[in-house]
């Protein structure tokens, strides 16, 4: 071996030499054949297509969507419904899993124990078939439309989904809202200044029933000023199926079911892990300066679980985004099934198609990756 | 001189003792605590006797056909009916055997590696020759075998192939991706990283769907890939990446100066990663790859959105047979039932193993 090549500098200069040439090569060689191949086959390349026709009508759109829109529409339509279903799913897992969570650290050994096995069973079972188990089985089975499952007249349950009443916002709604951020302001003001109350004086200002109350009175009080502007349209049956209020689709639930339950497990072993790596003492200090149980969970327990536990339950509602592509299996169409699926189908650009779909989740993925590296360095430990 | 005599020790008191204490400690300490156990029975009431008297007692077990499923009640006469399905997918028929002596070998061999102490130089080509064995024996085309296309797999022995050869694969990609992402040369560090995250930020569904449709247009014509070999490329590459994140974290868990201590004993890179930290690194992160495998294993089900017949396909597929329509929930209940016993003992193991490798904590 010649001498310079024991050089570490040198080697190292080598082998990235050669990973260069051959990742380069590589992807040459790829691009090459690609090349060659979409031209054999007569496919188009480029991201035209993004402005044709797409010729196919789509269930659920929040937004209006018609066969005459482009293909660009549905990757919005797509990404809105992810992004719906997403949005609720991280809604019900966070609930779920909060009680599972706090069910499984429970001093019932009965409860701890329901919880133990609703997290091994779920956990256990691949999602995809808990998403096909719900919607070919349980709302499957659900009775048909004429003999729906009433719940007071205002939510009707049966195969074709769950109808519910629609608020509509009629016009001086917008008073509701305002009072409803001027509560959010007034409540951070009461905070600051019983903080500083608190430091000065040592007197306690009862915050948090402040907070609940203007919470709850100022959108009432606007609610009532405006004339009473929301009214609720509930479903009613007309011939076959209902009209009115709003429908939530078999898909929809199926998925947003399945996705809840599944993630549930894991976001309540994240609390329970986050709330069992508080070490012991912490709380009997807490107790030895005579802070009551709810004191202690509060002002010492919590503040350092939760360190520990959002990280990870971040990390899960990123996997519950990821996991929604599974609806490709029962068709509720949101990006995977009706961009990467049916656009695909029908324009054959599949290398486009999946890379502007991987790219989407990526973007969100770094999205989120962006909330936890600020919420991480937010909860690092101060020393000082 | 007074006799004091020794008096027997009085029992404890019967009611903080035995099984007694224990409900009284654990269920009823307090009044929100009885509230709480009479929730978990009402639970439990809710749940199981119903769960029951569908799955055993008013379950059908004996005879051969859905009309002797009549009445409410699991028809598991459906699961045995289509067991052969369930296991082995399309296989042919007459070649069963094979598939059989396939998964006999291999838990031949895990016993044989557990119980007979030593021989590692044996099991290490037992390891290798294996693969090539299980290849032949159930492709066949070779030695008088009759061909079985891979597209006639299916059911469990297809989701056992896509997860043992995920897992077999995907482990020394990890590893190399993890060298990559430590590694001290920007180039090949930052293409590691950047092929981690990439597919760390995707579905699989999405790197499943490009190896399905997307792989072949990235070959000459001649060069086909079959679909189980175009979606196993897929799960491994995606595999890979978390196995490398995994024994990144490993990496993480080693002290500096073991890496000064192989610089001092004069060994190269990779003498110095093969023989101290790579061994170190993954004896640390064992129970997050297994975490990591058993997600494997679960997601070798999405293999069916890209048509092929795993054991959650074919439940759609028997219950869709003209015979036995409306057999879904057995169906479903079934592979369920068949999964959760592969990752709840894959689970179980990682705990285990946590256990025993945390020699150094008094716990």
């Amino acid at each position: 071996m010649p001498s310079f090549l024991r050089d570490e500098k040198v080697r190292g200069i080598l082998y990235q030499i050669i990973t260069i040439v051959l990742f380069v090569g590589f992807l040459f060689y790829i691009a090459q054949n690609t090349a060659h191949n979409i031209e054999q086959r007569g496919i188009k390349t480029g991201f035209d297509f993004l402005n044709a026709t797409a010729g196919f009508d789509i269930t659920e759109s929040p937004i209006p969507f018609t066969p005459k829109s482009t293909h660009w529409d549905v990757f919005k339509v797509g990404l809105l419904n992810t992004l719906i279903v997403s949005f609720w799913g991280i809604v019900l897992s966070s609930l779920i899993g909060l009680l599972i969570g706090v069910w499984r650290l429970s001093p019932n050994w009965l409860i701890s124990r329901i919880a133990a096995g609703y997290i091994e069973t779920f956990r256990n079972i691949p999602v995809l078939l808990q998403i096909l188990f719900w919607y070919n089985v349980v709302l499957a089975t659900l009775p048909a439309t004429r003999h729906s499952i009433n719940l007071f007249d205002t939510v009707f349950i049966n195969n074709r989904g769950f109808f519910m009443p629609e608020f509509v916002f009629g016009p001086g709604s917008w008073l509701i809202g305002a009072a409803l951020f001027f509560a959010v302001v007034a409540i951070y003001f009461v905070n600051r200044w019983a903080k500083k109350r608190q430091e000065d004086t040592g007197e306690q200002f009862p915050v948090f029933l402040t907070g609940v109350i203007l919470l709850i009175l100022l959108p009432l009080l606007a609610y009532f000023l405006a004339g009473r502007p929301i009214t609720a349209v509930y479903p009613e049956l007309h011939g076959f199926n209902f009209k009115g209020g709003k429908t939530y689709t078999p898909e929809f639930l199926a998925l947003l079911f399945a996705l809840s339950i599944y993630t549930a497990t894991f976001i309540g072993e994240a609390i329970r892990s986050g709330i069992e790596a508080v070490p012991k003492g912490q709380k009997e200090a807490a107790t030895s300066l005579g802070l009551s149980p709810l004191q202690q969970l509060r002002l010492v327990v919590l503040p350092q679980a939760v360190r520990i536990a959002i990280p990870s339950i971040i990390n899960q509602y990123l996997n519950l985004i990821k996991n929604s592509s599974l609806a490709a299996a029962i068709g509720y169409p949101e990006l995977v099934t009706i961009f990467a699926g049916t656009s695909l189908n029908q324009t054959g650009q599949a290398l486009e198609i999946l890379l502007i779909t991987m790219l989407t989740y990526l973007l969100i993925s770094l999205i989120v990756s962006l909330i936890l590296n600020w919420f991480n360095a937010k909860m690092k430990i101060k020393e000082r | 001189m007074a006799v004091y005599p020794p008096k027997q020790a009085k029992e404890p008191p019967l009611l903080e003792r035995g099984p007694i204490a224990w409900v009284r400690h654990n269920l009823l300490s307090s009044p929100f605590n009885i509230i709480f156990t009479l929730l978990g029975i009402a639970i439990l009431y809710m749940i199981i006797p119903p769960f029951v008297k569908w799955a055993i007692l008013d379950a059908h077990f004996v005879g051969n056909s859905k009309a002797d499923c009549a009445g409410g009640g699991a028809c598991w006469i459906f699961i045995r009916a289509k067991l052969n399905m369930f296991l082995y997918g399309f296989y042919p028929h007459d070649q069963l055997w094979r598939p059989k002596v396939v998964i006999g070998t291999i838990l031949a061999l895990g016993a044989f590696a557990k119980f007979v102490p030593g021989l590692h130089r044996l099991k290490l080509a037992l390891i290798v020759l294996y693969p090539v064995f299980a290849f032949i024996l159930l492709h066949g085309g070779l030695f008088g075998l009759p061909l079985v296309e891979t597209a006639k797999w299916g059911g469990l022995l297809l989701t056992l192939v896509i997860a043992t050869v995920g897992i077999v694969l995907s482990f020394p990609i990890g590893i190399l991706l993890a060298l990559g992402r430590q590694s001290k040369l920007p180039i090949i560090k930052s293409l590691s990283v950047f092929y981690i995250e990439f597919v760390r930020g995707v579905p699989l569904i999405t790197v499943l769907f490009m190896a399905s449709v997307v792989l072949p247009l990235f070959f000459p014509e001649g060069v086909n890939f079959d679909k189980l070999a175009r979606a196993l490329i897929g799960i491994t590459l995606f595999e890979a990446a978390y196995v490398a994140e995994n024994i990144r974290s490993g990496f993480q868990a080693i002290p500096k100066g073991q890496y000064e201590a192989a610089d001092a004993l004069g060994l190269g890179y990779w003498q110095k990663m093969a023989l101290v930290i790579l061994p170190q690194a993954i004896k640390v992160t064992i129970p997050n790859l297994v975490g990591t495998f058993i997600s494997l294993f679960k997601d070798t089900s999405l293999v069916m959105i890209i048509g092929l017949f795993d054991l959650l396909s074919m439940v759609t597929v028997t219950a869709n047979d003209r015979d036995w329509l409306g057999m879904d929930t057995e169906g479903y209940v079934f592979a369920a039932f068949i999964f959760w016993i592969f990752t709840f003992s894959m689970s179980m193991y990682s705990k285990r193993l946590e256990k025993k490798l945390n020699t150094d904590k008094g716990k």
